[in-house]
């Protein structure tokens, strides 16, 4: 028996042609740009507006100022890890400033720059990296989802809750940002098909900053860009430079707008860099060279504003030494605020575990109390042994 | 016959991790089939640097950088191993393990027995887990009780430098699932050791007494061996002799070695970091006394880790069985007081 012979091998065994099938949706308005999408230096900064502008730049010089200031707690031992986002500072304030103020905004364990952006006290983001407590703010009161380790993880959480606020009516979207590593986590995928099944009103932002600790975008995914990720699910993916605060301003703005309006999901990918090693503990010269590092520095996301601007007399000395007074003056602060040493009680360790604490934890509870009064005893007798 | 000259063997110190590293290089060394993988394995060497060297002594098909999705590695791994070959898993955290759960659970752990022994998977997962190194949350999860909840699992846990590398090298060989159980606040603990001759030590499932003592036992395990060790110290001042037995190996679990101690010295305290509610010690706890019942002068007690999620790193040392809290229970074990 040849193969030909089997039943249905081939198209000339089918009596009828298949039923006609079509495509769910039309892929070709969902595909990124070839190129990143650009605004700096190109004619489209003609309609930039002044006044948003300087704004981001004075958002930049001060998240690079912050940026500076927790690796510099590192060092002092005020902070047990930093990732820094040196180079990536127009994503993490770009996806800040597009948010009103009842969104809500889902960052990843280096997004803490995001959330100071938004608003939050820069020691309340440093939390939990310092140590004192997991998160160190009220999730709903700043509408900023609690900095999340695991990776990808927050993400179905933020179509969960996109979702749940139109169910209610609400006018409220999620942006929730990810890592190129993170878009290899299952729950990548199946926050992508849930937001894009549900037409959640929430916008992905994959900051592709080319390294995931060690391992480069080539080894952890082989499409074309991560933004063609999104055409698979049925969403609009958009490639944009991540350096170019004003490209991220407006095509993050373009995806809110859109998710506002009942549009559904976007996915964005943001082409950067992480200039700095992953986090302070990392050896970043094990698996880059400096000369990629350089060529980076080259395309800065401070530099690229500060020539528009100030090529285009929208920016003078004056303005850059004022943006840099008000880094300096949120500097300060933080170090203060870091300086002071945390207020801490054991026994919040009992607290919060469940609504109503259990006989175990109270068992417990009262042991550890046990343990403090007798070593605060012990100190005591030292000091004046009378 | 030709006599060969015993080769000098040369003891220095070594850490744990190098230990880990070596137990890798040697069985990939012998056994083309032993293949390492996981996230930053390859150039960086893992994030604790276990993994260091290999992927420029084997290759990185041979020690590979995986994309970052811990579900993806684990089930690869099956597949891998359905095909012949040995997998080494990494896992980076012990917290970064849950996303592989479910092929750890519904898969690893169980192909044996659904094909009727046909299709063995001999995988090792090697996770870092526990407390005590200062890391922010999900750095520092005892997530034993998981494991050795789990039928189908082999779970070690080494304390010792000899240990890592020999019970590394039973859990590469074995042709069974192992989790093993990598103590990182260990990593960097030191023991003169012979990366060239290792010395041998007992295998998979065995226990060890590593101090002998009259008045009572500790059973522990990992992070907790060194603690036990300092508070048996201790306790000599305080006029107790204490034995103290490393499990070693959780899944199985060697009873004979526990019962025979409890029995010597009548009296006995589980101690482990992970919780106390459903952890492991409930189990031991359970076992001991149905074993030795009549030669029990005091009920088993246990000292672990508090029933919470594990806390921040400020406030850690609250929450880890320490040097103090193992005395204050061995008083309690005067139970006629
Ligand atoms: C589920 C999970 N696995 C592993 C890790 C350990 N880990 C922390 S950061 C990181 C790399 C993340 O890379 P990427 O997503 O590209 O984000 P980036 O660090 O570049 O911002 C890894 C592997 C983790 N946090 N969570």
């Amino acid at each position: 028996m040849t193969v030909q012979e089997l039943p249905g091998a081939g198209a000339s065994h089918r009596s009828t042609p298949p039923p006609a099938w079509r495509p769910r949706t039309d892929a070709a308005p969902l595909l990124p740009d070839p190129e990143p999408y650009r605004v700096l230096g190109t004619p489209a900064a003609d309609r930039l507006d002044p006044e948003l502008m300087r704004r981001c730049y004075a958002e930049l010089v001060r998240g690079r100022r912050y940026n500076a200031q927790a690796t510099a707690l590192t060092r002092q031992g005020r902070l047990a890890v930093y990732p820094s986002t040196v180079g990536q500072e127009a994503c993490e304030i770009a996806a800040a400033m597009v948010l009103e103020e009842q969104d809500w905004l889902f960052p990843s364990y280096r997004d803490t720059l995001a959330a100071v952006a938004r608003g939050l006290d820069p020691v309340e983001a440093l939390t939990l990296l310092r140590g004192d407590w997991h998160t160190g703010y009220d999730p709903r009161e700043r509408r900023i989802a609690p900095l999340s380790t695991p990776l990808a993880t927050q993400l179905p959480h933020a179509v969960g809750l996109a979702h749940a606020a139109r169910l209610r009516g609400d006018d409220v979207v999620a942006l929730a940002m990810v890592g190129d590593g993170g878009t290899s986590e299952g729950d990548f995928h199946e926050a992508m098909n849930f937001a894009a099944v549900w037409q959640a009103p929430v916008v992905f932002l994959v900051q592709n900053n080319g390294f995931a600790i060690s391992v480069p975008l080539a080894k952890q995914t082989a499409a074309p860009t991560l933004a063609h990720k999104a055409v698979g699910y049925g969403m609009p993916g958009r490639l944009v430079d991540g350096n170019d605060i004003a490209a991220m301003h407006e095509v993050l703005s373009e995806a809110v707008r859109r998710a506002r309006a009942g549009g559904g999901p976007t996915m964005i990918e943001a082409v950067t860099y992480r200039i700095e090693a992953h986090t302070n503990a990392d050896d970043a010269t094990r698996y880059r060279g400096d000369a990629e590092v350089e060529a980076w520095k080259a395309h800065d996301p401070i530099q690229l504003l500060e020539r528009e601007l100030t090529a285009r007399g929208l920016l003078d000395e004056a303005g850059i030494q004022a943006a840099k007074d008000a880094a300096e003056e949120m500097a300060a602060a933080l170090r203060d605020g870091m300086n002071a040493e945390p207020v801490l009680d054991p026994m919040d360790l009992f607290e919060n575990v469940y609504a109503q604490q259990t006989g175990r934890l109270r068992e417990q509870a009262a042991m550890l109390r046990a343990e403090l009064d007798a070593a605060e005893q012990d100190a005591a007798e030292e000091e004046d042994p009378s | 016959m030709t006599t060969v000259a015993a080769k000098p063997t040369t003891t220095k110190p070594a850490t744990m991790a190098q230990a880990l590293n070596r137990a890798m290089r040697d069985a990939m060394a012998e056994d083309p089939t032993v293949h390492v993988m996981g996230e930053d394995v390859g150039a960086l060497g893992g994030v604790f640097r276990i993994t260091d060297g290999l992927a420029k002594e084997f290759g990185e098909d041979r020690c590979t950088d995986t994309p970052l999705a811990e579900a993806g590695i684990l089930g690869a791994a099956v597949g891998m191993a359905m095909y012949g070959l040995r997998p080494v898993v990494e896992m980076q955290f012990d917290a970064f393990a849950y996303p592989a759960f479910e092929q750890l659970i519904s898969h690893v752990a169980k192909m044996r027995n659904r094909t009727r022994g046909a299709m063995p998977l001999p995988i090792t997962i090697r996770v870092p887990y526990g407390g005590g190194i200062g890391g922010v949350e999900h750095h520092s999860d005892s997530s034993e009780a998981y494991y050795v909840a789990t039928p189908g699992l082999t779970v070690v846990t080494p304390a010792t430098v000899e240990d890592a590398y020999g019970l590394l090298r039973a859990s590469i060989a074995s042709d069974d699932p192992v989790v093993f159980l990598e103590p990182k606040r260990l990593y960097w603990s030191k023991a003169d050791w012979s990366p060239e001759a290792p010395a041998a030590v007992p295998g998979i499932g065995e226990a060890l007494v590593r101090r002998t003592g009259t008045s009572a036992t500790l059973i522990t395990y990992g992070p907790s061996l060194p603690v036990c060790m300092e508070a048996a110290e201790a306790a000599r001042e305080e006029g107790w002799d204490l034995e103290v037995v490393d499990l070693r190996s959780l899944v199985p679990f060697d009873e004979e070695t526990v019962v025979a101690s409890v029995r010597r010295t009548g009296r006995a305290v589980v101690v482990h970091e992970s919780g106390g509610f459903g952890g492991p010690g409930a189990e031991i706890a359970a076992r001991v006394t149905e074993r030795c019942f009549h030669h029990l002068e005091a009920p088993v007690l246990r000292v672990t880790g508090f029933d919470i999620p594990y806390p921040p790193p400020m406030l850690e040392k609250h929450h880890l069985p320490g040097v103090d809290r193992i005395l204050d229970t061995v008083a309690r074990l005067q139970w006629e007081n």
